[in-house]
């Protein structure tokens, strides 16, 4: 009769205190309170951008130029036509060069550098690459093709700062899935006598891709919003165009010259700007994350 | 006659003709030779770059250079420390409001959180990475500075007695604006590391914990944050890392002042923001200390990332125990720095 009650006195000897609960509930307050915190910067940049970006949308902001008419209160200043289509641009030519660099740097170091010293090094080398700040990848560029080759600024040479920038984190993420790639697979195939480039070609890279596409997709995200590496080797112009070797416009720098304008209609056009640029990023990012489910590693 | 059927000619049945093998020599040295390319690539950058910072640092010297407080290009003169001082300020500034909310968000997410809403809250904070560098200089600058200015006046004219906080009079570009929103933009990086880190602690010493009586907030301080601090030390020397480096965002919010910055709430600059600013007109030796500035960033990042690194794979490592495979250790050390790279955006 007397087990029941004892075992409750026990219990309630081991409860924590009031002072200890008290503490637990204000902790664990604080801690909700910091992570709404954390969402308050997300929640109004966002209404800011739908606010003021929605209304620079009009008609013909897509599609012309930005035209430099300034002075004049009621001047036509244009849209961002030059400024999407030279992203769209820039960054396919840098995803071009970056993607087989990059995934083919992540496959020898899975398949042939593995361990050793070299790879290692190798290793070490891209994560310096990983934290070299974007506008130090545009004076690398402006010094080697640029005051190296003693020519102007050109779109191409964008695509290079971009594909720089682009690298590291296309192999980092590459090599992360390639290494989940089983290694019974590779081992069958090559028991079967298959010679090692098709086990590459045809198991490890079709069994990886999905998983690569999605570290591919953030890096092109990533790359579509940076100003700083296109301003000194890609530069600023109002046409649209098609030549690679020519001054070329880009969406981020576009919404930095209109930043620094002080009349207000140019700023909104970088609002404009600004929401598109947002969108076409967000856009990957989904599909990112819609292809990484798919992927059957990770 | 058995050694006949295995053979053909002077090789094996199962051997590989030579010309069978020239694909595989060719994919495995055209790799290798790629991987050696980067290498020499980042070599040859950072000797380039010096060699065009030179000249800044034969006329002031590389002590010089760094230490002196006197950047006035106009007079011939390039001491980047008011530079490097408002560079240290403004990420001091973004470590301190950034990691302990990016920690707690973290650490709401992967202890706290009911189940269903987890997936969501990360994805939520994981977006601030999103938003690109030039978007949140243009939302700071018209809509965060001027929202903030009385509160920021008001609390320097309270703290008027606390000194390099108080007194001065707001600008609407300033320090400390360029600080918040780094902090903001820093935010992913560090809570997707802690957050990395935090779920590789084993549930045998969280169970431990409450088994003993502990609250919640108690496991959290005995079990969790101990075992967790040189990954989440890690997670924010990568903040670091970027709030050194970022451009952009900075140049529009810092205000451009190249004299020492006076107090808190007034203008300044930074490495970064200094190249993007000037480098338009620069020439000659002013061109120079530019890349000596990016130089001098290039190498502190540099330094800050590798501590970081450090860290983070430090913790990745002690996660993993004793008797588990080093391929399990590998993968956790290894998804912190991808949620690195995810966020990186």
């Amino acid at each position: 009769m007397s087990a029941p009650g004892a075992t409750a006195k026990l219990l309630d000897r081991c409860a924590a205190s009031p002072a200890r609960r008290r503490r637990d509930r204000l902790a664990r307050g604080s801690v909700l309170a910091a992570t709404l915190l954390a969402l308050v910067p997300l929640v109004l940049i966002v209404y800011y951008l739908l606010k003021k970006g929605l209304g620079a949308w009009s008609g013909d902001f897509f599609t012309t130029d930005p035209t430099g008419n300034t002075f004049f209160k009621n001047s036509d200043i244009g849209g961002v036509k030059s400024a999407i289509l030279g992203t769209i641009e820039m960054v396919a030519l840098a995803s071009a060069i970056a993607v087989p660099v990059g995934v083919g740097v992540a496959v020898w170091l899975v398949e042939y550098g593995r361990n050793g010293a070299f790879a290692n090094t190798v290793r070490f080398f891209i994560d310096v690459l990983t934290g070299v700040p974007s506008i130090v990848f545009g004076l690398f560029v402006y010094i080697t093709l640029i005051v190296g080759t003693g020519t102007s600024y050109a779109g191409w040479k964008g695509s290079i700062a971009l594909s720089l920038l682009m690298l590291p984190v296309v192999t980092r993420s590459a090599e992360v899935i390639l290494t989940l790639v089983p290694g019974e697979l590779r081992e069958s195939a090559l028991a079967l006598g298959a010679p090692r480039w098709r086990v590459v070609g045809r198991i490890v890279l079709p069994t990886a891709l999905p998983g690569m596409v999605t570290g591919i997709l953030l890096a092109v995200a990533r790359a579509a919003g940076e100003t700083a590496p296109l301003l000194f080797t890609a530069a600023y112009t109002h046409e649209t165009t098609t030549n690679l070797g020519s001054f070329m416009n880009s969406l981020p720098v576009q919404i930095y010259t209109d930043v620094t304008s002080p009349t207000p209609r140019i700023v909104e056009r970088a609002w404009g700007a600004a929401l598109a640029l947002v969108t076409l990023i967000l856009l990957l990012n989904l599909i990112a994350r819609l292809v990484s489910r798919r992927s059957r590693l990770a | 006659m058995e050694a006949a059927t295995l053979t053909s000619g002077d090789r094996g049945v199962l051997a590989r003709s030579p010309w069978a093998r020239v694909p595989d020599r060719a994919l495995r040295w055209g790799l290798t030779i790629l991987a050696a390319l980067i290498l020499a690539l980042i070599v040859f950058f950072f000797v380039q770059l010096f060699g065009e910072a030179r000249p800044a640092f034969e006329k002031q010297g590389v002590l010089g250079f760094v230490f002196d407080n006197d950047w006035n290009p106009s007079a011939g003169h390039y001491g980047a420390l008011p530079l490097v001082v408002g560079t240290l300020i403004t990420s001091a500034l973004a470590l301190l409001i950034g990691v302990p909310v990016a920690v707690a968000a973290a650490l709401y997410a992967s202890e706290l959180s009911p189940r269903r809403l987890r997936g969501a809250l990360t994805i939520l904070v994981e977006l601030l990475a999103a938003v690109p560098s030039v978007v949140y200089g243009l939302w700071g600058i018209f809509y965060l500075a001027p929202n903030l200015k009385p509160a920021e006046q008001w609390f320097a004219n309270t703290f008027s007695f606390i000194p390099f906080v108080g007194g001065g009079t707001v600008t609407i570009p300033n320090a400390f604006i360029a600080g918040l929103v780094l902090a903001i933009m820093i935010l992913p990086i560090v809570s997707a590391i802690s957050r990395e880190v935090m779920s590789t602690v084993p549930p045998d010493h969280k169970e431990a914990a409450l088994a003993l009586g502990a609250t919640r907030w108690e496991m959290i301080r005995m079990a969790i944050l101990p075992y967790c601090r040189s990954g989440i030390v890690g997670g924010a020397m990568l903040g670091l890392g970027r709030a050194i480096g970022e451009t952009i965002a900075v140049t529009i919010l810092i205000g451009g002042s190249t004299q020492m910055v006076e107090h808190l709430f007034g203008q300044s600059n930074s490495l970064a923001a200094v190249i993007a600013n000037e480098f338009g007109e620069a020439q000659g030796v002013h061109r120079s200390a530019l890349f000596a500035c990016g130089l001098v960033l290039f190498i502190l990042t540099l330094l800050v990332n590798g501590i970081a690194r450090g860290f983070v794979l430090r913790a990745g490592r002690r996660s993993a125990g004793p008797p588990r495979a080093e391929e399990h250790q590998r993968g956790a050390a290894a998804n912190a720095l991808l949620a690195d790279t995810a966020a990186g955006a």
